[in-house]
């Protein structure tokens, strides 16, 4: 794999949702780049007849009663929100009035 | 018992204490708490404490001990081994009405709404909260320096790293703060700076222990698990919080074992070392590895052998791939993990001025700190199109060979492997911070057992430069019975080694004053 280009690690960054400065941005590229380095030697790795593994302590996992239980009280759920507007947390508009549909 | 030998008992000795009277758990909870209000100021291995939630635990267990003991010895035996045990939890433990910021500023001001399972399941055992403690930030390092509040320093030698991520916890254990922690272990978090401040520390079996209400960092990595200065105090905390729940699909229905509650001590643990069979890998002893390090680990390796352990060679050879895959596979999990921390619904918020993608990207930018926002690239790039099937997907099948590996050694009928827990012993503050790599590089004797879901421990096992040095032992699924009942052989086997009577520093001595 070629070394990770500025544009590549603002795309990231973007995908990634962390608004960074330009400095901090510049470091990452070179961080990410000494990384991924020592990532490059796994490619040496024949792994042609191997299947990926999400997990590897395999065990039965059953089902429960489909059996409605306590939930968190709203308000409880709500003491963290930064912005409330009664049993709702406020967000910013994601849209505008002016905007179609 | 009082004062001095009330701080520094253990909880397997507390609880024989609190049974005979001879102590209570109200005077433990205050002299663990007046050691921590003089010397936290130099150790910083608290974050928050529960002074008032804490005394009011203990005096309920002194009151449930007061009436067992008139109602007799059956009474007093009933009661759960944790009742009146003080606990210290890692910063990443839901417990409800206290801070949790798992290390970060984009948790500050978050307020746990409800307990985690372990924390319900310390409750209802009885045991004494005393609060949270400092960590790398989400988990994310080594040393727990990344921790965005403050800095934890090693008690052996204050100019030293405590380990990470769970340093804080290790360090009230080592220091005298607490007999008992929790922490996490996702590549290496518990055993790691149990090594490096000379106590034991266990990672179960993945699914051994709940991780509902735990701040998750990589799922199919995280475990909780126990530290303690002795295995069998280290098996009652796990014995206290283990066990399937609903709250958690991949917590394990498999039984928990009551040997746990009481492990082979003395001449009957020393002489159960006899006839194992112990895997030593080649791979672990990596370059690197400092040779005070490897010395006391080599001896510990003969002590188990004079006791008439079966020690053998063997090659897992895919240990020199482990660091790659898991630095994929982790920062992966992470990046979806995190993507929670958006500033709506809890935690530190950018959101107001501007456009909701900005207040996103303002939240996050400035709230995550710097190997969080490493890992989160990384995770985020090895997830994304065009790089998932080289990077991610072969980072998943590197990891069924790293798992096979591990079974072949089960399948020749080893009991357990034995290993370095850490190639170094704690080094100075600073060391590894500009290189992320070298820091990485720290676990590359745990993360294997995290990549294959097995169960480890580390135990002291000697000095290196008057420093710790721990012994790994990793063993089979479901095996930590086991594993904890080779620690307390091994502990019984060096009782009397010179390396045991060198402690920590006195901390009192170095001043400080309150957190």
């Amino acid at each position: 794999m070629s070394d990770l280009t500025r544009a590549e690690v603002e795309r990231v960054a973007a995908l990634a949702r962390l608004g960074l400065t330009s400095d901090e941005l510049g470091k990452l590229q070179g961080d990410l780049n000494l990384i991924l380095e020592q990532w490059a030697h796994l490619a040496d790795v024949d792994t042609s007849s191997v299947p990926p593994s999400a997990q590897t302590i395999v065990q039965a996992m059953p089902l429960r009663d489909d059996t409605a239980e306590p939930s968190l009280p709203v308000d409880d759920a709500l003491q963290n929100a930064p912005a409330r507007s009664g049993d709702f947390v406020r967000v910013q508009a994601i849209l505008s009035e002016e905007a179609d549909g | 018992m009082s004062g001095e030998s009330l701080r520094r008992a253990t909880a397997t000795e507390l609880r024989a204490a609190f049974q005979s009277g001879a102590a209570t758990s109200r005077a433990v909870t205050d002299e663990l708490f007046a050691a921590i209000e003089r010397e936290d100021g130099v150790l910083g291995a608290w974050l928050h404490l529960r002074h008032e939630e804490a005394r009011a635990e203990a005096d309920r267990a002194d009151a449930r001990y007061a009436t067992a003991r008139a109602a007799g010895p059956a009474a007093l035996n009933a009661l759960p081994p944790l009742l009146g045990v003080p606990v210290a939890l890692k910063d990443l433990v839901n417990l409800t009405g206290t801070p949790t910021t798992a290390g970060s500023r984009i948790l500050e001001g978050y307020i746990s709404p409800y307990d985690a399972t372990i924390a319900a399941r310390l409750k209802e055992a009885g045991a004494v909260i005393l609060g949270k403690t400092n960590m790398d930030e989400f988990a994310m390092g080594s040393s727990t320096e990344f921790s965005a509040y403050k800095k934890t320093v090693n008690p052996w030698a204050v100019d030293r790293v405590p380990g990470g991520s769970s340093g804080g916890s290790s360090a009230a254990v080592a220091a005298f703060h607490a007999p008992l922690s929790i922490g996490t272990d996702t590549g290496g978090s518990i055993r790691q700076p149990a090594s490096l401040t000379g106590i034991v520390g266990m990672k179960p079996t993945y699914g051994r222990v709940s991780r509902y209400g735990i701040v998750a960092f990589a799922s199919s990595l995280d475990q909780v698990g126990p530290f303690a200065r002795t295995a069998q105090d280290a098996a009652l905390l796990l014995h206290a919080i283990a066990g399937a729940d609903a709250h958690d699909a991949t917590s394990s229905r498999s039984p928990i074992d009551a040997a746990l509650l009481n492990l082979p001590s003395g001449d009957a643990a020393a002489s159960a070392i006899r006839g194992k069979r112990f895997a030593l890998p080649k791979e672990y002893f990596v370059a690197g590895m400092e040779a005070g390090v490897e010395r006391a680990v080599r001896d510990a390796v003969a002590a188990l052998e004079a006791a008439g352990g079966i020690v053998e060679e063997v090659s897992l050879p895919t240990t020199e791939h482990a660091l790659a895959t898991y630095y994929i596979v982790a920062p992966a999990e992470a990046s979806a993990n995190l993507a929670r921390y958006d500033g709506i619904r809890y935690g530190a918020s950018k959101h107001g001025g501007g456009d909701l993608l900005n207040g996103y990207l303002e939240t996050r930018g400035r709230g995550f700190g710097p190997e969080v926002r490493r890992r989160i690239m990384l995770g985020t790039y090895a997830l994304s199109a065009g790089y998932y099937d080289a990077y991610y997907v072969k980072a998943q099948k590197v990891r069924t060979l790293i798992a096979r590996d591990f079974d072949r050694i089960w399948a020749a009928g080893f009991d357990a492997i034995v290993a370095p827990t850490s190639p170094q012993v704690a080094w100075k503050f600073g060391a590894k911070m500009s290189d992320p790599v070298s820091m990485y590089l720290a676990d590359a004797c745990t993360l294997p057992a995290n990549m294959a879901g097995l169960p480890g421990v580390s135990i002291p096992c000697g000095l290196s430069e008057n420093l710790p040095v721990g012994l790994q032992l990793i063993g089979k699924p479901w095996s930590e019975a086991e594993l904890l009942s080779i620690s307390a052989g091994y502990e019984a086997l060096t009782a009397t080694a010179a390396w045991r009577t060198v402690a920590p520093h006195d901390l009192t001595k170095l001043g400080g004053g309150a957190a």
